[in-house]
């Protein structure tokens, strides 16, 4: 481990496609020994289809590698390992009811036969010299999110990598574990293993890294050392210049207070919080945009308002316009919600996997929201045909006819048919996460124009977004979601795009000293 | 090791999904698996018996459709198959993995015969059906529901669950035939009522298994409506598909599912009734005959259609019949009926493969490209 600058690992014009997506476009990058390097991006800007190709799990359609200065063909995450890299994922692999030195040696073929007690040992002599703390015959099923991480860590340096990648380790972690995994990563780095860290928090690259690499829209942006670099900076790199797209954007008449969200905290199964005291209001008339980094907590804030998670505390009041009665809509079920006279229309995230039954054809579809219409036990399918021809007539939407299933359909034309059937509800809330997310140019727009139109019908429109260009020439206002807590909600006419990515990526002073 | 050679061999062949079929073609492949089956059964019998498979088929078609007698037995078999298949279908279209159709039947059965064996001097015939058909039912229900309850609340495994409550069916059948046997300790409780005839279905026009066909059919019609037409049948569907879905537009899943497995126990139910008090008039462990696992076939293979289960029931009695009949014709072993009856099923499902899947082939390009 003596040339300290030596190259490990050098990408020249990498590019990775998938159908007709460009996931990375022509990268070159650089991890040197004995540094940690952070690739900093937005979601959907390369980051992990990047560190796949180089662990083996894709192979490039273009471009070279080399390992050490010699070129390298990795087909495969065992090609990846007989070049000492290893990757941490995201989600952990590892089997529940083993142990942690079970899981540790498991398919890996040992030169002097499998000994779980010598294993344990090395387990321990590894964890002393980078100060893991971690007993080897721990079940993995009583560990901590932590601990479990330890253990995939463990698992590819007992394998001899140095070449360590990790995919975002820091999202599962509390702040006196991340600065845990910090120090351990800091004593790798000393003993001269390279280290690639994807991450999008500012303040860990900073206080991480030794450089820090920026993607943007699958695009090689550039490369700073950490020390010469500012938050400023870098948010700059990530979320590039603003670009025109201009959609069309009306003065908000008559805003009303429409949802009144107040205090909302929840927790995940297991007890990590998800939404830290949100509160917020959606104004009749208004596209409220709710921008931050996926998985900060927006599905589980448009979950809680449709019934469909359970909260700690908090209240979500809906001011009905026609009664003007005051409603709190907290601990319903969506058929409760309905029942209390609530038009709530919720397009989520999972089109196929929650929005619509994917097997089933259009006009089944179009039924979801209304079969139960009317006192007799059996169906009737006449005003769902009615609607699935109405729709397809008026949004394009390309399909046989209205008996083919919806699966079949491309995503644009299912997403049309799911906005198309939320908006026939007359809605006075109109929630929508990420509806544009795979839509080509022109579906895109569509949904625009479906959304402004409600806006100017006097709808609360709740729309969540990850193209900061677009939430800032669609909304009214746009609230910025960071770690489950509102950092912050920026007039949508005036607010800039560093504005907006500083707030994404913003967590509290205590969090990154503690 | 690490050379340069960056292309992959490409396979010949590679399987892609079909957008949906036209109907007659799928039909037409469906056609050529049977022709096909029979084709290989007919070498196995050549190689097997020496046998001309010829006059094996025609043997077959004499079994199923010979006499009378058999027709008539033939149609009481497809239709308490046919039955039980119902019974099962919306469980299976929820994909609640109901395989405890046998027990569910059997205590409709033992519920029928203890009515008949308790009630048969005390109660008058229409006092004593009423009080039969609402014991079987029940029985049914109480044995699908059990199972689904756990499942709804608890998220246990149903297909565990349902299995065992078969066994512990068939003991109760064991202990009460023990109880209920004539003469007393022989172990078996022959036919009740036989001079009487009290709490025997009657026979319509002299067919004494009209009845239980008329019944099915009704069932199966009914079913066809529920499933497809029905407000219930609707919410049976979207739980099957995605029980996200459900719960997003407000479906109660729990209530969808016991209120599903409540329909499907009843029908079991009413299966063990005719079978007891319209077909054998007795109980026996074996009265069931593993129609509650061969109806799972008859759902599947239909693709929960109730309507499309009539045939695929027909089919499979068709197979049984024919091929108990070989076995006597010819002195053959069960067994090769057993394997014939095989083939023709592996053919069967197989075709559905390629109703889902086209085969394409590679074409094959020449050229360096690295």
């Amino acid at each position: 481990m003596e040339a300290h600058t030596a190259a490990a690992i050098e990408l020249k014009h990498i590019v990775k496609t998938f159908g007709s997506v460009v996931a990375n476009q022509d990268i070159c990058l650089t991890v040197n020994r004995g540094e940690i390097l952070s690739i900093l991006g937005e979601n959907g800007s390369g980051k992990t289809t990047l560190m796949n190709i180089i662990s083996g799990i894709y192979f490039p359609d273009a471009g070279q590698i080399f390992i050490n200065g010699e070129e390298a063909v990795i087909r495969s995450p065992k090609d990846a390992f007989d070049y000492k890299i290893g990757m941490i994922h995201q989600h952990f692999k590892l089997v529940d009811v083993f142990s942690a030195a079970e899981n540790i040696v498991l398919g890996f073929p040992e030169k002097d036969g499998f000994n779980i007690k010598r294993s344990a040992q090395r387990i321990k002599d590894i964890s002393e010299q980078y100060g893991f703390d971690l007993d080897p015959m721990k079940k993995i099923y009583d560990m901590s999110v932590s601990e479990k991480q330890m253990v995939e860590i463990i698992k590819v340096l007992y394998r001899g990598a140095d070449i360590l990648i990790l995919d975002e380790p820091t999202a599962v972690l509390t702040p006196q574990e991340t600065q845990n995994l910090f120090a351990i990563l800091r004593r790798m780095r000393d003993t001269g293993k390279a280290i690639v860290i994807i991450t999008h928090k500012l303040h860990e690259v900073l206080s991480l890294s030794d450089r820090v690499s920026v993607l943007r829209k699958g695009e090689y942006i550039g490369t700073v050392q950490t020390a010469e670099t500012s938050e400023a900076e870098l948010t700059e790199m990530m979320v590039g210049k603003k670009i025109s797209l201009n959609i069309d954007r009306s003065e908000p008449e008559n805003p009303q207070d429409r949802l009144v969200v107040e205090h909302l905290n929840c927790v995940d199964r297991s007890g990590v919080k998800i939404l830290n005291d949100v509160s917020f209001t959606a104004r009749s008339g208004e596209i409220l945009g709710i921008a931050g980094i996926a998985g900060s907590g927006q599905r589980e804030l448009l979950e809680s308002i449709a019934g469909l998670q359970s909260l700690q505390n908090g209240e979500i009041l809906y001011h009905n316009p026609k009664t003007g009665a005051v409603e709190n809509l907290r601990d319903k079920t969506p058929l409760q919600i309905r029942e209390l006279g609530v038009r709530l229309s919720f397009v989520p995230e999972d089109r196929l996997g929650m929005g619509l039954v994917g097997n089933m054809d259009i006009v089944d579809n179009m039924m979801l929201r209304s079969y139960r219409s009317g006192k007799s036990a059996m169906l009737d399918r006449k005003a769902p045909r009615n609607l699935a021809e109405r729709i397809i007539d008026q949004l394009d939407v390309v399909t046989p006819n209205a008996n083919t299933p919806v699966r079949r359909l491309s995503g644009g034309n299912v997403q049309k048919v799911l906005v198309g059937r939320e908006i026939a509800s007359a809605p006075t809330v109109l929630m929508a996460a990420y509806p544009v997310r795979g839509l080509d140019i022109n579906s895109s727009y569509l949904i625009y124009n479906l959304l402004n139109q409600q806006k100017e019908k006097g709808v609360a429109v709740v729309f969540v977004g990850e193209d900061l260009d677009v939430l800032l020439e669609l909304c009214d206002r746009i609230m910025v979601i960071s770690s489950g807590k509102i950092t912050g909600v920026v007039d949508g006419r005036s607010a800039t795009k560093e504005q907006v990515g500083l707030l994404m990526t913003k967590t509290e002073e205590g969090d990154s000293n503690a | 090791m690490h050379n340069n050679e960056k292309h992959k061999r490409e396979p010949r062949f590679h399987i892609a999904k079909r957008d949906a079929l036209v109907w007659w073609k799928a039909w037409l492949i469906r056609g050529c698996a049977v022709l096909t089956a029979l084709v290989v059964s007919g070498i196995i019998t050549v190689l097997l018996t020496g046998l001309n498979p010829i006059g094996v088929y025609a043997t077959m078609i004499d079994g199923a459709f010979g006499t009378t007698r058999r027709i008539w037995s033939l149609f009481q078999n497809i239709a308490m198959l046919l039955c039980v298949g119902v019974a099962v279908t919306p469980a299976f279209k929820m994909r609640f993995w109901n395989i405890g159709a046998e027990g569910q039947v059997l205590v409709g059965g033992l519920a029928t015969a203890a009515c008949m064996i308790l009630f048969s001097e005390t109660l008058s015939t229409p006092v004593l059906f009423i009080v039969m058909i609402a014991a079987s039912i029940l029985a049914g229900m109480v044995w699908a529901v059990i199972p689904a309850f756990f499942r709804a609340n608890w998220n246990t495994n149903e297909t565990l669950f349902t299995l065992m409550m078969n066994y512990i069916a068939i003991q109760l059948v064991s202990f009460f035939t023990y109880q209920w046997s004539v003469p007393k300790g022989s172990g078996q409780i022959g036919v009740i009522n036989r001079a009487t005839k009290i709490g025997w279905l009657p026979a319509i026009g002299g067919h004494s298994y009209l009845l239980n066909i008329l019944v099915v059919l009704a069932l199966t019609v009914f079913m066809y409506f529920y499933l497809r037409h029905s407000k219930h049948g609707y919410e049976i569907s979207v739980v099957g598909e995605s029980e996200n879905t459900a719960r997003y537009i407000g479906i109660n899943v729990k209530k969808v599912i016991i209120r599903t497995m409540l329909l499907s126990g009843a029908i079991c139910g009413i299966a063990g009734l005719l079978l007891v008090s319209g077909t054998d008039h007795t109980i026996t462990r074996d009265t069931v005959a593993g129609r509650g696992f061969t109806a799972i076939m008859v759902s599947w293979l239909a693709k929960f259609n109730p309507l499309y289960m009539i045939l695929t029931s027909f089919l499979i009695v068709f197979l049984q019949k024919g091929a108990v009949e070989i076995s006597t014709t010819f002195g053959l072993n069960d067994s090769f009926s057993d394997i014939l009856t095989g083939i023709i099923i592996f053919f069967i499902i197989g075709s559905e493969f390629f109703i889902n899947y086209a085969i394409k082939a590679r074409t094959v390009q020449k050229g360096e490209n690295a």
